[in-house]
Order: structure tokens, then sequence, then C-alpha cells
């Protein structure tokens, strides 16, 4: 029987590689946001989760906000992508570095 | 006695006036202004003078209040008496015709206005300092003609020189004012007062009591006149103070007849004589006066007969007979002092302006080894120099051998009355050394004429004069040395300087324009008269007790003494005359080689003259050095390696290098800041669980 505890141990998973996928990714900027993409997902499946396991639908609806918020946030993070990359000609994670002090 | 406040204060409205007039006025306006108003104060001055010849009263008009504190009261006042009445002539006098003077000598000048309101600023100072009624007041016009001085001593701010010249006069002066200053502090303490008469009417009750100074206990009025008196050898040029006064001629010449020769440099003269009372009742103060005095006369005498600029040789006589005036008033002979204060002021004008003259006939050229054979080509300008040179030089015909009045020009009456008067008060060496410095005094005098106005023309060898023979040569008139040549080279097309053989290089020097004229006509009048006219007012037992009325102290016994002075020293000074003049003939006209063979063989007394005893040297080592050390330390050690290091720079560095430090932290790389902020958020995470878990 799959019980609430196995969902929150692959939303935690999914979490951590999302986390991982930030600060240990250093080539290349879609994979961030797809790292970000993941995060947003372990959060989802935590909502969705526990809106089973407490019988109680806002969670499942609040999955939809957030879905719908990380659409428009990836189309926004493509879309400067892509500007960034007619500007400076690259998209490495080790070249954006413009914020150095 | 409302005449009073226009003499004083006529001037200052002018000088305000001139200085902040506007350019669309142009120069015309300031020196008409300015001019006026000195003629109508110098009328007045000989109004108020006049009454004062048969005796009257002081008076003291009332002006405005200025400092009331405790029981101190300071109060602006005029006071006129003998003494000041004596002073108010000869400076609005001189000022006046300096004044109109500087019409024809500044023509050529940008500055005018300027010029003219500083000439009368500075007559206003010094009417200030001779009326004062009390210390303060007297060292307000101290101060004002010491500015003054400055401002016209630097008044071609553009000539490194004159600013230079124009420092040292006013660092100088400031070590006598430091004298001066505390000269006043002290009589406060002791006499509680500053009012001048009351001073002197409480002088007497002090002498012989005691005051501590610096550790030690000194006779109070001993001490009190000493350090007046340094205040009064700064002004004066006395010796040790005196450096200043050859280096001030860099300013105009007009300005060093009026200030540097007639008027601000007796100021110390007239202090001493309006405090004469006070220095009465300390015998020693009154020793080191005339000590003093002496040695400048002398030391001055001989650093002139060596001088070759014109200017610096009338200086150098200015700085010996201002040596006169104080030992006459350290033997107790204030009327003599004054007398020759007054003479000398004409005949040190005249002289000063009639070089002044020949300056601007010679295009600027200062330099007496370049004169010569002038007396034809200015010859009234000859003619002023020539009353100056016998005024000075003091020719006359003494009251020996039946002469029954003694006749003589100005300086004569009162060069004699001093070394008489030494004699008589028992100071037989102080009136040795004054007979020693009127034959050095006619020697200079005449030496000065016999280069400058007799002997064959030398002027070729100058620059200045060649330059004025290439300008009118290239019609190149438009040359900026504020230059102003009346004595036009004239130009000989198709022969170059070179080919005249008469040393005059194909210049014709030609006579100053008439505003220059009229006072050296009027100078010389003064030059010749003031002496025979006025010599019983000033120094007659009689006459002269009704004339000063107690404005000074005068000595009935000593004028009286004056007169039974041995036969010998009342030649004494005619003789010396004679000589002095003798040797001048002998070493400038008959044998014109005899002062380089002679400076050749006294080669180390020569350079020693001619370098003004070294004092500029020794001041150099002693002050002016370590001084530029001791500010050098300040300014390194103190300012930027003290303070500017733990104050401001040391702040700044601070907060740069933590700035650096910091700035790491920004690596600029995305992940960082995630990283951070996952750091961040687990810390507030942890932390609210923390305070949620405990709270329950």
């Amino acid at each position: 029987m799959i019980g609430l505890g196995h969902y929150l141990v692959v939303g935690a998973i999914l979490f951590a590689l999302g986390v991982f996928g930030i600060i240990a990714n250093r080539k290349n900027l879609i994979v961030m946001l797809m790292a970000i993409e993941l995060i947003l997902l372990a959060v989802n499946l935590n909502f969705v989760a526990f809106s089973g396991y407490l019988h109680d639908l806002v969670g499942q609806v609040f999955a939809m906000f957030v879905l719908t918020v990380a659409a428009g946030e990836a189309a926004i993070g493509l879309a400067i992508l892509v500007i960034y990359f007619r500007s400076r000609g690259t998209i490495s994670v080790d070249d954006v570095n413009r914020m150095k002090g | 006695m409302t005449s009073i406040l226009f003499i004083v204060f006529l001037p200052l409205l002018a000088a305000i006036v001139a200085g902040f007039s506007n350019k669309t006025f142009g120069a015309v306006l300031p020196k008409i202004v300015t001019t006026g108003a000195l003629f109508v104060s110098a009328v007045l001055s000989w109004t108020v003078f006049i009454p004062y010849l048969s005796g009257g009263e002081a008076t003291v008009t009332p002006v405005l209040d200025w400092i009331h504190s405790g029981d101190m009261r300071i109060d602006w006042a005029l006071r006129v008496d003998a003494l000041t009445a004596v002073m108010l002539v000869v400076i609005t006098s001189v000022s006046a015709l300096v004044h109109l003077y500087s019409w024809g000598y500044m023509d050529e000048d940008p500055d005018q206005p300027r010029f003219f309101a500083y000439l009368s600023l500075f007559t206003f100072a010094m009417l200030m300092l001779v009326t004062a009624d009390n210390l303060v007041q007297m060292f307000f016009g101290w101060e004002g003609v010491g500015l003054a001085s400055y401002l016209l001593i630097g008044f071609w701010f553009r000539k490194p020189s004159a600013n230079a010249a124009a420092i040292k006069a006013f660092v100088v002066n400031r070590v006598g004012d430091l004298g001066f200053m505390l000269g006043i502090f002290g009589t406060y303490l002791v006499f509680h007062t500053i009012s001048i008469p009351e001073i002197l009417r409480l002088a007497p009750g002090m002498a012989g009591s005691t005051i501590g100074f610096v550790g030690y206990r000194i006779d109070t009025m001993t001490l009190l006149c000493l350090l007046l008196f340094v205040g009064a050898m700064g002004k004066s040029a006395q010796l040790g103070l005196h450096t200043w006064l050859p280096d001030a001629m860099e300013g105009p010449t007009p300005v060093s007849a009026l200030i540097h020769a007639a008027t601000m440099v007796t100021a110390g003269v007239f202090m001493v004589c309006r405090l004469s009372p006070m220095f009465e009742t300390s015998p020693f103060a009154l020793h080191v006066v005339m000590t003093i005095g002496a040695a400048t006369c002398l030391f001055a005498a001989t650093v002139g007969l060596v001088q070759t600029d014109i200017k610096r040789v009338i200086a150098y006589s200015t700085c010996s007979q201002l040596g006169y005036m104080f030992f006459a008033a350290g033997c107790g002979a204030y009327g003599a002092a004054m007398f020759h204060l007054f003479t000398h002021a004409f005949f040190k004008a005249l002289l000063f302006l009639g070089a002044g003259s020949v300056i601007h006939a010679m295009h600027h050229e200062q330099d007496m080894r370049y004169y010569g054979g002038l007396r034809k080509h200015i010859p009234l300008t000859f003619w002023g120099m020539m009353m100056g040179t016998l005024a000075i030089t003091g020719v006359g015909l003494p009251a020996v051998f039946g002469n029954p009045v003694a006749f003589g020009f100005a300086g004569f009456h009162s060069k004699d009355a001093i070394i008489e008067g030494a004699w008589a008060a028992g100071q037989h060496g102080a009136s040795i050394v004054g007979t020693i410095v009127a034959l050095l005094t006619s020697f200079y005098s005449w030496r000065l004429m016999f280069l400058t106005f007799w002997g064959k023309p030398r002027w070729e060898q100058s620059e200045h004069i060649q330059h004025a023979l290439h300008a009118a040569h290239g019609h190149d008139h438009d040359h900026d040395d504020h230059g102003h040549d009346h004595a036009h080279a004239h130009a000989d097309h198709g022969h170059g300087p070179a080919a005249h053989s008469d040393g005059t290089g194909g210049y014709h020097p030609h006579e100053s324009p008439f505003p220059m004229l009229i006072p050296l006509i009027l100078l010389s009048v003064g030059a010749v008269l003031a002496g025979f006219v006025f010599h019983g007012y000033f120094i007659e037992p009689s006459a002269g007790e009704a004339y000063w009325h107690g404005a000074i102290a005068f000595n009935e016994h000593l004028m009286h003494a004056m007169h039974e002075v041995p036969l010998g020293v009342k030649l004494s000074a005619s003789v010396a005359m004679l000589l002095g003049l003798l040797g001048a003939y002998i070493f400038y006209i008959r044998s014109p080689e005899a002062p380089g063979r002679l400076a050749a063989t006294y080669r180390p007394i020569y350079l020693f003259l001619l370098n003004k005893w070294y004092f500029d040297e020794l001041y150099n080592l002693l002050f002016v050095k370590p001084a530029f050390a001791l500010g050098r330390f300040f300014w390194h050690r103190g300012d930027e390696k003290t303070i500017n290091r733990l104050g401001p720079d040391g702040a700044a560095w601070v907060v740069e290098r933590s700035a650096r430090v910091a700035g790491r932290v920004q690596s600029g790389y995305v992940y960082t800041y995630a990283f951070v902020m996952l750091l961040g958020l687990t810390g507030a995470v942890t932390w609210a669980i923390n305070i949620w878990a405990t709270s329950k």
C-alpha cells in the first residue's frame, strides 16, 4: 500500500534534486530553469499528497495555481534567456557573473 | 574742533569711493576724489597747526563708543595737541603732494584707482595713529598703516620680488607689534587704563616699583617702556628689525616717499615722544633707546655708502635718519627728535620723489652706475634733488664767530640740534657717533648726486635703456613693462645704438610732467625753509615750552644747555659735512677710478657693507630656515603623517579595504546566490520551527 510517507519521500527527493541541480550546475542556464521546475513539481506533489490525505480540495486548487505560475515563469525565464543569448552570445552559467563585486 | 573730523575722515571716504568705484568711471574720478580730499585735509591741517605755534590746549573730539567691558572703557576719540598738530601737517601735506605726484608717475598703470585708494587708506590709518587718545586706538592706526604698507609694497603683485618684500615687511613688523601689544597689556595691568593722558599722569608714581616678568622681578616702567620700544623699533626699522625697509623699495616710488620715508616709519619716533613722560621715568629704557638709535644711525649710514640702487641708498639714509631721531629722544631731547622728524619728512620725501623723477626719466633704470651727466637733461629734478641733498647733509652757517643767527637748510638746524643736544645731555659718545654719521651722510648723499647728475653718461650698458631704444626703433610701443617712457628715445635710423661714443646710446631723457614737478618744487621750499622758520618753536627753550605745552616731556634746561656746548661741537656737524662733500668729490669727480681701487684693496670690508652687514643672511640662517623647517616638519610629520593618517585618510583606507573584502562575497555566479539563499532559508526555517516548538 502506497501511503503519504512514500509521496513525501519522492517529493523530498525531487526537491533535493532540484536544489542540487541549481547549485551544482555550471553549464547551462536551461538546466537551471528545469531544476527550478523540478522544485516546483516537488512542492506540487506535496500539495496533492496532503490534499488526498486530508480530504481537502484546497491543496489541489493550489497545485493548479502553482502549475500556472510555473508555466508563466518558464515562459519569462526562457524569454530572458533568449535575449541574454542574443546580447552575450552564451548561456553558460560560468560566464554569467556580471554582478561580481 | 570739527575740522579734525574732516581731516581724518575725508581720506577714508575718498579711499572708499576710489576703492569701490566702478571701472566705468575710469581712473580720473578716483584720482580727483582722493587727491582733492587730501588737499582739503592738508589745508585744514595747517589751519589747525598754525594757532598751536603760539601755544594751545589739547582738545579731544569724541567720535564713537567702542569697547566697554567691566571698568575698561575704550572709545574712538581724536586728540589734538601740539605734537599731533605737527604730525597732521607732515602727513597730510606729504600725502597730498604724493597723490599729485602719482598722477604723473603712475600715469600708465592700469590699476590707478586701487593705488590711490590704498594711498588714501594709508593716510587715514596714519591720522588715526597720531590722533589716538588711547593706546588701543593707536594700535588700530599702527596696524592700519602696516596693512596699507603691505598692500602698497606688493602693489605690483605680479612681481615675485614685490610680493616677497611685502610679506617680509609684514612679518618683521609682527615681531615689533608683539612687543607693542605686550606693552599695551602690561600698561593696562599696571595702570588699569589705556588712556594716554591718564597713563602719563600716573607714570611717575610707578617709578621704582617692580613687576614679575618671565620669572624675574623687573623695574615696572623699564619693562613697559622697553616693550613699547620694541614696537617702535619694528615700525621705524631700527637695528635688528630694519631688514624690511630696504626691501620695501620694491613698491612704487611715491609709496616709498610717503610711507617709507616721511610718515609711517616715523610712527615709532612719534610714539616714543607721545609717551615721553613715561620714558622719562626709566633712565635705563632711555639709554637703550639712545644706544639702539645711535647704532642704527651708524649701521645704516655705512651700508648706504656702497649701495648702487638709487632707492636703496635713500632707504638706508632714511633708516639712518630715524636712528638720529631715536638717539635724540633717548638723550631726552624730544623736541629735537620731533624737529628732525618734521624736517626729514620734507627733504626725504623730496629726495625720494626726485629719485622717482630720475627713474622715470631713465626708463625705470634704478642702478646709479648707469646714470651720469643727467644735470643738463632734467634740470628741475636736478635742482629739487640738490635742495634735498643740501638739506639732508645739513648745509648752513652755525651761530659761531660772531654770526648772530644760525641759518641753513632744514637738516642743518635739526641735525645740529640733535648732536648738540646729545652733547649737552652728557652723552658725548652718542654726539660723536652723530658727527661721524653726519660725515657719512654727506658722503653718500653727494655720491648719489655726483653719480647721477655729474660725469659722463653711462646709460648705454643699462638693459632698461636698451629696451627703450629698441622699443622706439621697432615702433613697438605696446610692451607691457608698466612702462612709462615719456623719455622717448629718438629714432635715428641707420645708426645702431653702438654708433654713439658719448655713452648715451642715443637715449634722450626727458623732464617729468608737471604733476611730478609741482610736488618737487613745493617740497624744495619745505626743505629749504622748514628748519629756519620752525626751529624756534621746536627747540628754543622758551618758545618751545610755550609751543609744546606739555604734549611732550620738553626739557627746557637741556635746550638751554644746547647753546652752551663747546665751539668744537657746534662746528663738528658742518665740518663733517664738508669733509663728506670733499671725499665724495675726490672719489666720484676728480678720480672716478678710486672707489674701485679702494673696494679691491679692502675687499672684505666692501663686501661686508655691500651685503648689509650680512643681516639678511644671518636672519635667514637663524629664523627663516628654522621656521621653514619647523613648518615642513608640522606639515609632513604632523599633518600628513599623523592627523591625516589617523583621521580622514585612515578612515578612507579602512572603508576601502573592508569593501574589497566584502566585495569578494559577490562572486556574480547565480548558483552562489542560490546557495546562500538556501542557507538563509534553512536558518530562518530552523529558527521559526524552534520558536514554534518552544512556544507550545
